[in-house]
């Protein structure tokens, strides 16, 4: 059914594989931590690319390499991305990334730095991130559907106004979208915990209910369980979630599940920046609650828009994805107003429906798609946190 | 609403609401809004309640479960009375 949502398009980048970005940086991606300077002097030379440093890549083996690699590659996939300069230690991982990168059909490119050093890497890699440079600002945008685009989301410093307000804003944009063809993500693993019940009831037929439960109980015995050293009680909630009014994680978890609205189901399960693979719809994904890590994960699954509701006021941003911050707490509007991209503080007051905030949130998509910059890349925010599944070998 | 609620509360079988203005001061006369139909009853705070926090919409004792959302967020563990603040001090959680 036709509805006033059907019609909206955006102004964004038709990528070589059909996907849609909204950005289109020339990245310069570390494969491992000891790459990172050679990967920030090639951005420091050639302006209009961006190195993404990050803290890992060495001794990583099994599950845990598995997800540094999908995050590594994933976010050179992402179609934010319009071409990618590779640079690691030593050959072999280094290929393995320019690979899977490669798969998109984007601009590509990879060197490493063992029998070279970090001079000559650089300058190689600085030679062809110009040549990237110059041919992606000449990539113009077009007009694509808003049908397109995939959104993802993740709250953070919420406190009881996120419940009432900013949460149920991203829910009601996810009803009126999901049912267009958008691609959603919400995760949080450990922040259901308290309304599981009501998560697997939103699963779209018993057996993903089921295979939800059974990793958010894994995660329950195999995680907390196993390592939990006291009640939790100073980490979920956080002490920012305490201050903002919020007193349990049952309490916490009923606000954050506001984010999935009252008619969106989820219709699939996907690990840690796994892609997407049973078409448009909601998506659970196994994250950490930790904003900087959540985020990173589903920029990796190729999100393109991060919505962000925040109570007490969380500054998160990410080095390839715009994230949109929403808050309903009239506090943090006037104390920390540089960060809050939508204010719906309205809400409280009774002034604004939640039907009016979804239809803010998207007007503000809609304008973030076309190329206004989030409060947070105009602060430079740039949180790139890999999740690390145990420790290295 | 001509005038702005002071107490948010989500559904009729909570027990609990949330201060939504800030610089509340015990013995305020609130007017109290329940979201799920705009329905409004007042009720004076007996506490200093900063914004977020909650407030007990009638006498809580030891061992009641706090309801919000309609749903269970954990266990009252010293008694608060109606209008009195509720936090840490006196609900926990019946998870970890």
């Amino acid at each position: 059914m036709a509805t006033k949502y059907s019609d909206l398009t955006v102004k964004a980048y038709r990528r070589e594989n059909g996907r849609v970005g909204v950005r289109n940086h020339v990245v310069i991606l570390p494969v491992d931590d000891i790459s990172n300077a050679a990967c920030e002097a090639v951005a420091n030379n050639i302006k209009g690319t961006l190195a993404i440093p990050h803290a890992y890549g060495r001794l990583q083996f099994g599950e845990d390499l598995d997800l540094h690699f999908r995050t590594i590659i994933g976010t050179g996939a992402n179609p934010n991305v319009a071409a990618v300069v590779v640079i690691g230690i030593e050959p072999g991982w280094t290929q393995r990334v320019v690979d899977g990168i490669a798969a998109t059909g984007k601009p590509v490119w990879g060197v490493s730095i063992e029998q070279k050093g970090d001079l000559e890497t650089i300058r190689q890699a600085s030679w062809k991130a110009k040549e990237f440079v110059h041919w992606a600002s000449e990539l113009q945008r077009e007009d694509v559907p808003l049908s397109e685009l995939w959104i993802s989301t993740k709250c953070g410093e919420s406190d009881t106004t996120t419940g009432l307000g900013s949460c149920p804003t991203v829910g009601n944009m996810y009803d009126k979208l999901i049912p267009e063809g958008i691609y959603g993500v919400f995760g949080e693993t450990s922040e259901i915990t308290g309304a599981e019940h009501i998560c697997k009831a939103r699963a779209i037929n018993e057996e993903v209910g089921e295979r939800w439960y059974k990793m958010w109980k894994a995660y329950q015995d195999e995680v907390i369980e196993a390592h939990k050293t006291d009640d939790l009680s100073e980490s979920q909630p956080t002490k920012g979630n305490i201050e903002g009014g919020l007193t349990t994680i049952e309490e916490k978890a009923l606000g954050n599940l506001e984010k999935i609205g009252k008619t969106s189901r989820y219709i699939d399960i996907l690990q840690p920046a796994e892609t997407p693979k049973s078409g448009p719809g909601l998506y659970f994904m196994d994250t950490s609650s930790a904003a900087a890590e959540c985020v990173t994960l589903m920029a990796a699954a190729g999100y393109v828009i991060h919505t962000f509701p925040t109570g007490q006021g969380n500054v998160v941003g990410n080095p390839i994805v715009p994230v949109i911050k929403i808050t309903a707490n009239p506090r943090t509007v006037r104390t920390m107003s540089e960060h809050i991209d939508v204010d719906v503080s309205g809400i409280l007051r009774r002034e604004m429906t939640i039907d009016q905030a979804g239809d803010a949130l998207i007007d503000m998509i809609v304008r973030t798609a076309n190329g206004r910059n989030t409060a947070a890349e105009a602060l430079g925010h740039r949180e790139f946190s890999m999740t690390k599944l145990y420790r290295s070998a | 609403m001509s005038e702005i609620p002071h107490l948010l509360v989500h559904d009729h079988a909570d027990n609990v609401g949330v201060v939504v203005v800030e610089g509340l001061t015990a013995g305020t006369d609130m007017l109290c809004c329940v979201t799920a139909d705009n329905s409004t009853f007042r009720l004076t705070v007996r506490d200093d309640v900063p914004i977020g926090h909650k407030v007990a919409l009638k006498d809580l004792k030891a061992g009641d479960t706090a309801i919000k959302y309609g749903e269970d967020i954990g266990r009252i563990v010293a008694d608060v009375p109606k209008g009195g603040h509720v936090h840490t001090h006196n609900l926990k959680t019946k998870r970890w």
